[in-house]
């Protein structure tokens, strides 16, 4: 059986520097990496005989607007034989970041990254058919980037100063 | 066999007619009337039902609390076949098209129960992609309010459309109000 | 084509052989849910497909961003809406592994009882309709009763049948009344004798298991690849089960199994599921012994004035109860900044709740790991080669519920 340590020091030793952050959060360990590295390092958790990640449990984004690099893929991983979990995170910049795809790996990454594009506007390169996929096709925002409300400002028949909204705001805070 | 639900047997009500004159062998009534009697213990409907409600829907259709007592013994799925759309759960807005398409589908006469909260106006979910209430792209006839609303409310809304159907005149759908309204909608009918 | 002067002669290759785009969805019958399917049919055989769904997309990651933390698990009913109480329990126990509370013994046997009725309820609903899909309506009708008998459990406990919003951070809120533990008592004694029938009309019925063996197979690695969690997993091979490997609310003191299938097809997720009621009802059994030897007897949440919301009769008459009260509903409580991932055995798999807090009233990102959406996926691959009416068999027994795979 592995523990949290294990496996930070197996990738501390085969990346090196390329391993940042590592935080425990509530008995989960974390890492971050970089755009270059992350395929090899998710090669590496899958293919390592000892690590055997071979589980992909969740892929999503989030958005730090106040952040240097904005938005963030965040993967967690579980490995069944050794029963313990990971979460591996991308931190990306820019309005319409790039990230490589991870279908080669698990198939199960298919409609996740394309629901992480439909949300956030995160370009996933290799993907065979990156469209939206939970939103109208027309819709050219990515909804939940944080400076878009949650309401629909379009609509006419509720009164948001009854609601205590501002109309004309588009709300840029929580 | 044992049986495991205890019932008592029931007495049976059958409609009650409308005014008329009998006499042997005959009875003399108005046209309506008779439709209207005939059509309120026959709806067909069709379950729209795309969320909560719908399971809801289910447990009214099972044995419990049947369905199929007041005539709706058989949904249809085919639009062409029904008569009532019942609109159960939430509308997006990329369902929005789809809900019209079926409802220019149906013959008339037809009518429309929205169910639920999420039907009639949104619901709890005042979002960007949800539609605030299908009544933005349809006519509803009536509107059962709930979260789900349990199977009694959805028969209640049920018996308000049998009230409907009871006293509507049989030369509403060809009115010029009523065309107004489909026109006010967008709707498409056979004659534009 | 040619003709010999009076018949037209036809060859074998000389029909051109097109395929038929065939549109299934999203308005189908059977009640399943929105979603569609664009099949390209040769004949009666599927050749390719292409799933597109978001006909129910009500944006609940977007809203969470902008509701306090208990006004979440009513949204939280509606993803799995034929199990809320599992989706209900899970959020709570996220939101609890964030503040760091612990529950006592009593209330996590009490959350047990709940989820597992729960897991009845779904599975019940499941294997119903999938006879329902094969022509055999009366096997529904008889099993939604005992469905009505769980709401009837769930209105006493929270007052609502289908979309519960059970319990609360910190406990339950309010305890099992004598009636809920009298229906409790009932439904143990009666559904066993309902499940039983129900086999027998459909385990070695002939015709069901013709309609529903090799339909839409699914191997072990492929569904590992894929990330299918629950039944659909257990069908195929795999035998993992959260309630085993990462045990939340006491689960590790309950003795169960968990059902393995070998083929991954539509009749092995049949047996699995009907397997997982049996068990359900052996820990239901367990917990109200369990329940009954313990010396709590009256604890229904943990011991958290700050977190927990105060009974109304104190927040009328007890000025720290009003304080509470005040706090907890105008979010002054200090809430720990951090991130969580908590996952339950939900009916169709390990249900996952990402929470990042910044330490405001509502969360700053929540992301809902939903089985649904992530096992749909294969749904293309399992039925390419197969006949129609296996696709329709194979959609049914996955389990797919709308509420879940848009959210």
């Amino acid at each position: 059986m592995i523990t949290n340590e294990t496996i930070l020091n197996k990738l501390k030793e085969n990346f090196g520097e390329k391993i940042t952050n590592p935080d425990l959060q509530y008995g989960i360990l974390s890492v971050s990496t970089d755009h270059e590295h992350i395929m090899k390092v998710m090669e590496f958790l899958k293919n390592d005989p000892e690590l055997d990640f071979n589980f992909l449990t969740d892929l999503c984004g989030v958005h730090f607007p106040h952040r240097d690099h904005q938005f963030e893929v965040v993967y967690h991983l579980h490995s069944f034989r050794n029963n313990i979990r990971l979460r591996v995170k991308l931190p990306l910049s820019g309005d319409s970041p790039h990230a490589p795809s991870m279908i080669p790996l698990w198939s199960g990454a298919n409609w996740m990254e394309r629901e992480t594009y439909d949300f956030f506007g995160i370009i996933f390169e290799g993907h065979p058919n990156l469209k939206r996929i939970l939103n109208v096709d027309e819709m050219t925002i990515f909804p939940m980037r944080k400076e878009y409300p949650l309401e629909d400002n379009t609509r006419k028949d509720k009164n948001d100063e009854m609601f205590g909204r501002d109309p004309k705001l588009i709300r840029a805070d929580i | 066999m044992e049986t495991l639900i205890e019932t008592p047997p029931r007495k049976v009500n059958i409609a009650d007619p409308p005014e008329g004159h009998t006499g042997e062998g005959y009875f003399a009534t108005r046209l309506d009337k008779v439709i209207g009697l005939a059509r309120k213990n026959s709806i067909w409907p069709l379950p729209f039902a795309t969320s909560c409600c719908g399971i809801e829907f289910m447990a009214t259709m099972a044995s419990h609390y049947d369905f199929a007592r007041f005539g709706s013994e058989r949904v249809s799925f085919s639009p062409r076949q029904a008569d009532l759309l019942m609109v159960m759960g939430t509308i997006a807005k990329k369902m929005g098209p789809i809900l019209k398409q079926v409802y220019e589908q149906m013959a008339e006469p037809r009518w429309v129960v929205a169910v639920g909260a999420c039907a009639s106006s949104g619901g709890i979910f005042d979002t960007y992609s949800v539609l605030q209430g299908i009544d933005q792209i349809i006519p509803v006839d009536v509107y059962v309010p709930g979260c789900p609303p349990r199977p009694e409310q959805i028969i209640d809304g049920l018996m308000k459309i049998q009230d409907l159907v009871h006293n509507e005149s049989l030369r509403r759908r060809n009115s010029p109000e009523y065309k107004e309204l489909l026109a006010s909608y967008g709707i498409k009918t056979v004659d534009n | 084509m040619k003709t010999d002067g009076q018949h037209i002669v036809l060859q074998e290759d000389g029909l051109e052989r097109e395929t038929i785009t065939l549109n299934i969805g999203p308005t189908h019958p059977a009640t399943h849910g929105v979603f569609q399917n664009i099949v390209e049919i040769d004949g009666e055989r599927i050749v390719s497909g292409d799933s597109t769904i978001g006909y129910i997309h009500r944006a609940f990651e977007k809203i969470a961003e902008h509701r306090p933390y208990y006004q979440i698990t009513p949204l939280t009913d509606r993803l799995n809406y034929c199990s809320a109480p599992i989706n209900n329990m899970g959020w709570h126990m996220t939101c609890e592994k964030l503040l760091g509370v612990n529950l006592p013994k009593r209330v996590e046997y009490l959350r047990v009882i709940i989820m597992e009725l729960a897991r009845i309820a779904d599975h019940l609903i499941c294997n119903s309709i999938l006879g329902v899909d094969t022509g055999a309506y009366s096997g529904f009708l008889y099993l939604m009763q005992y469905r009505e008998l769980i709401y009837e459990i769930w209105e006493e406990i929270c007052g609502s049948r289908l979309t519960t919003n059970i319990g609360r951070i910190g406990g339950l809120e309010r305890d099992f009344n004598d009636i809920a533990w009298r229906k409790l008592g009932k439904f143990m004694k009666e559904y066993p004798k309902a499940l039983k029938e129900f086999e027998k009309l459909f385990t070695r019925n002939r015709i069901f298991m013709d309609r529903t063996k090799g339909a839409g197979p699914i191997s072990a690695e492929r569904a590992m690849s894929y990330g299918f969690t629950g039944p659909n997993l257990r069908a195929a091979g795999v035998d993992y089960d959260v309630r085993v490997q990462q045990p939340y609310s006491s689960y590790e003191d309950f003795d169960f199994i968990v059902p393995v299938g070998t083929r991954g097809d539509t009749y092995d997720r049949y047996l699995v599921r009907n397997e997982e009621m049996w068990q359900s009802l052996s820990i239901i059994r367990q917990a109200i012994e369990k329940i009954d030897k313990l010396e709590d007897k009256t604890s229904y949440h943990a011991d958290v004035p700050q977190y927990y919301l105060p009974p109304k009769e104190e927040v009328y008459n007890n000025m720290e109860a009003l304080i509470y009260q005040f706090k907890i509903v105008m979010g002054e409580i200090d809430v720990p900044k951090g991130e969580v991932y908590h996952a339950v055995e939900g009916a169709n798999g390990e249900l996952g709740f990402y929470l990042i807090s910044e330490g405001a009233r509502s969360p700053y990102r929540l992301h809902f790991r939903r089985p649904c959406f992530i096992y749909y996926q294969a749904f293309t691959e399992m039925v390419k080669g197969q006949f129609v009416s296996d696709a329709i068999v194979t959609l049914s027994s996955l389990n797919v519920i709308a509420g879940e795979l848009d959210a």
